[in-house]
């Protein structure tokens, strides 16, 4: 069995699973310092339903830690960003178009150094150690205690980037950490360092976040291995968690909708994840979110994470209604709806009044919206029921039909049917759609890279950049057997000579627990 | 010929001086009049913003007012647009071109121009002007993108873009004579593969009197409009797809999604088709997008409703943000906006340089608004 931890803002919620099926589900208020929350919800689970340790084969967690730090700007290590591409680059310096706050949060510097790719494969100016040692002498002077080191061409080539580590390495001694742009990013320099240079920042959070989960687990007795959730919706152990971070930032709307996957045994539909405030929708192709292919702002830095494309509108179960039905949100009583809304003794009229008023909910005292006309209920909820229809029409990829699964403590708030998309998927335990999302996470190997097809070698290139991708998958601890590509992307390079391609590929396959030390 | 403003010119706000913030809007309205091609703006604007930042503003001047016998250099970049945003640029490599090529002709410079308002190359003049403390021309050689040095309506007018420079960020520099645009485009784009793809060129010296009379006036101040367009009508809840539509006098042909996207390289470009099903208005009618790097046709059941030289721009549905070629994706939501060219793109000769011929199509070429012209 496998047991899944969701570290929210505000709950925390723990699943057991039994395969696919869900054993216990808990929820459980979030605490300041993590530990007691989780250790409160594994305790209620063992209570819910008494499970040995030795039943557990493996412990999921996945965390908004990493994003919120990011977003508040707190708990950052003071980070220097060395770039490898001189005479290149020189004029966009590492932390362009950032915002000002967050670079003096992580007291970020930048270096720009020789060294770098062209497109084909050549070095744009060869490394030069004595420039990287200058650049070691006043990081160590800066007090900087971590490193993002990013180098032209580099997902082609990573060569450089190594090298380079290993020179600042041994000049600023194995205290500090190193975040290498290869390892995190794809093609598109600024957005890849970005991304790394985050990862850097990040990296001293992550030890101390990484060290508290495990001892939270570690006191509940358990001695499963623990992982933690990627964006995409796979899994990374704890040692690769303390060095990539950054890999966890939209992990929340990712195990939603995996858990909604499996709650309601689709593996493409659209989810629909209704809050208090928002509602979130997205795609799952074959079990996996639909990933956004455009860049994504995090906290104001532009980033090309690999992160879940995912749409949002203001309708949650706390939304206002007014104008008689016509206007539901975009504001919301949010947190506070327990008190505010009219079925809890409040006085503001809320989405979720209005679906007790029509008799689709019964939460809190019913008697307090009997005043309301059925009409404007109707108006409201039909205004909710189009907006969110739209939204998930905009979603669809193709004109094949979509089934639709709906997620979320707010969704009481949808019909039966939404228009033009058929009857909606309601599946049980739809609360706890994070934590299970956690519980079942597979492992992935991905693969981003322009190769040159000449004429009548694209098959072989092809299998080549497959086999790549399976082999990465199985290095990050698939099971060879169940390794499958489950996205494939073959883009033209214009201008260049020799057919260049860029190629996208992504395996995923099941966690191999046997091969995982215990 | 006529060298008359173009009518999509008329009723904007000159722009006088680039100081910084228009900067944003004239990169998203470059990326509007790129056709889906030209080059990701991001970078673009970074370094201008950059080059104005360090150097000071960039004075803009009005085609009108440039005296006959000025001396002006076009400044661009060539190469891969998606090696542009690994391989940044150095900021220096655009003035060192322009540098380059006076230097070698003996001449002194008196003004930058813009060769290609649509996509990066309506951001990188400004990094040249910035840098050499020349003042900056509003206007540019085609009114959009295209992918060729010849590619311009110079050309048509017998102007030649060599003596032309090519420059790399580390230092190299190449020097072309050439016997007309065509070879210019041929040698430059091996000369730009062996240079990794990311180079700064400048080309087409031209005296006051040439520039005026062959490149299009207020283009530079379009783009900035066309950017803030977008802007207005989203604050304003207005449609901001129908106000782009408006400011080129174009209209919108086609709303659907996005449903199919073949690529292939053939030629030295990307080309493909996009096959767009309509949905709201159009529901049950299917759009066709041709394009190799820009958008160069766009059929709608199985009629070409438009194709290059006119603009043909795709826009996302809601937003009215423009997409670029490669950006193009399964599932979008957009709608096509096609809009005149400078009509002096529509003669025989221009079609025969830039029309759906040259890029091997075999259509005659169809305006904006649907009409088709008979070259023979």
């Amino acid at each position: 069995m496998r047991i899944g931890i969701d570290v929210g803002g505000t709950n925390t919620d723990a699943v057991l699973m039994d395969a696919n099926t869900v054993a216990a589900a808990v929820k459980r208020s979030t605490s300041a310092d993590v530990t007691t929350g989780i250790v409160e919800a594994l305790a209620a689970l063992q209570e819910q339903r008494a499970f040995s340790v030795d039943d557990i084969d493996a412990v999921m967690i996945g965390t908004t830690h990493f994003i919120n730090a990011l977003v508040e700007a707190r708990r950052l290590a003071p980070t220097a960003a060395v770039r490898l591409g001189l005479p290149a680059t020189a004029s966009l310096p590492p932390f362009v178009d950032w915002p000002e706050p967050l670079v003096a949060a992580m007291q970020g510097r930048a270096y720009l150094a020789h060294g770098g790719h062209e497109f084909d494969g050549r070095e744009i100016s060869p490394l030069d150690p004595d420039e990287l040692k200058r650049h070691a002498a006043d990081i160590a002077a800066s007090g900087s205690r971590s490193v993002a080191i990013s180098s032209v061409f580099s997902p082609i080539n990573s060569e450089l980037e190594l090298q380079a580590q290993e020179i600042l390495q041994a000049e600023l001694g194995p205290d500090v950490a190193f975040s290498l742009s290869h390892e995190i990013g794809r093609i598109g320099l600024l957005e890849r360092e970005n991304a790394t240079i985050i990862n850097a920042a990040l990296r001293e959070l992550a030890t101390s976040i990484v060290d508290g989960l495990a001892s939270s687990v570690a006191a509940s007795g358990l001695t499963a291995p623990l992982f933690l959730s990627q964006n995409d919706g796979t899994l990374m152990d704890m040692e690769y968690a303390r060095r990539y971070p950054v890999a966890t930032f939209a992990s929340g709307p990712t195990n939603s909708m995996r858990g909604a996957a499996v709650l309601s045994g689709l593996d493409t539909c659209a989810v629909v994840d209704v809050g208090g405030t928002t509602t979130d929708v997205g795609v799952l192709n074959q079990g996996f979110p639909r990933e956004a292919t455009g860049e994504v702002l995090v906290a104001g830095v532009r980033t090309n994470f690999r992160m879940p494309d995912v749409l949002s509108i203001g309708i949650g179960g706390g939304s206002l209604v007014r104008e008689n039905g016509a206007l539901v949100g975009p504001d919301s009583v949010g947190y506070r709806l327990n008190t505010e809304a009219l079925v809890f003794g409040g006085s503001t009229l809320t989405a979720t009044d209005v679906a007790v008023a029509a008799g689709w909910a019964e939460i809190g005292d019913t008697g307090r919206v009997g005043h309301l006309s059925q009409e404007a209920a109707d108006r409201a909820l039909d205004v909710i029921a189009t907006r969110v229809a739209d939204v998930v029409e905009r979603m669809r990829t193709s004109a094949a039909p979509l089934p639709v699964v709906a997620v979320g403590g707010g969704s009481v708030l949808l019909p039966e049917e939404l228009p033009g998309l058929g009857r909606l998927h309601r599946p049980e335990n739809f609360a706890v759609a994070n934590a299970i999302g956690a519980a079942i996470a597979q492992v992935s190997g991905e693969i981003d890279k322009v190769y040159a097809i000449s004429e009548g070698s694209r098959a072989t290139v092809i299998d080549e950049a497959r086999q790549e991708a399976v082999d990465r998958a199985i290095a990050a601890g698939a099971h060879p057997g169940s390794v499958e590509i489950v996205d494939f992307d073959e883009v033209p390079i214009p201008y260049l000579p020799g057919n260049a391609t860029r190629i996208r590929a992504k395996a995923v396959g099941d966690l191999a627990l046997t091969a995982v030390a215990r | 010929m006529n060298a008359g403003s173009s009518p999509i010119t008329t009723a904007i706000r000159p722009l006088t001086r680039i100081e910084g913030p228009e900067i944003k809007d004239l990169a998203r309205g470059a990326a509007i009049l790129g056709t889906g091609g030209g080059g990701d703006p991001y970078v673009g604007r970074l370094l201008a913003e950059a080059a104005v930042r360090e150097r000071g503003p960039v004075e803009i001047v009005q085609v009108p007012d440039i005296p006959d016998d000025a001396v002006v250099v076009s400044a661009a970049m060539m190469g891969a647009p998606t090696v542009m945003v690994e391989k940044l640029p150095t900021g220096t490599q655009f003035a060192q071109a322009v540098r380059d090529l006076t230097a070698r002709l003996g001449i002194v410079p008196t003004h930058i121009a813009c060769i290609e308002a649509g996509g990066v190359n309506s951001t990188t003049p400004i990094v040249a002007a910035a840098e050499l403390g020349l003042p900056l021309i509003d206007a540019d050689g085609m009114g959009r993108a295209f992918p060729e040095v010849q590619m311009v309506l110079p050309t048509l007018y017998g102007h030649a873009a060599a003596p032309m420079s090519v420059a790399d960020e580390k230092g190299n520099s190449l020097m072309l004579d050439t016997i007309d645009n065509r070879w210019a485009e041929r040698l430059a784009r091996t000369a730009t593969v062996e240079m990794g793809c990311s180079v700064s060129t400048a080309q087409y010296v031209l005296t006051g009197a040439q520039l005026k009379e062959s490149y299009v006036p207020g283009t530079l101040s379009l783009c900035v409009e066309l950017g803030q367009t977008l802007v207005r009508a989203r604050a304003a809840n207005a449609d901001p797809v129908a106000a782009v539509a408006d400011v080129l006098s174009g209209r919108i042909v086609f709303e659907g999604k996005v449903v199919d996207v073949e690529r292939r390289t053939q030629t030295g470009f990307a080309r493909g088709t996009a096959r767009v099903a309509g949905i709201g208005g159009n529901q049950g009618r299917e759009a066709v997008l041709r394009f190799q790097n820009e958008h160069l046709i766009v059929e709608v059941d199985r009629t070409v409703e438009t194709t290059a030289p006119d603009l043909i721009i795709v826009l996302e549905a809601d937003t009215g943000e423009p997409i670029t070629t490669e950006g193009l994706r399964y599932g979008a939501r957009v709608r096509i906006v096609t809009a005149p060219a400078d009509p002096r793109w529509h003669s025989a000769a221009a079609h025969a340089l830039a029309g759906p011929a040259y890029f091997g199509y075999d259509t005659d070429p169809v305006l904006f608004d649907g009409i088709v012209v008979s070259d023979s």
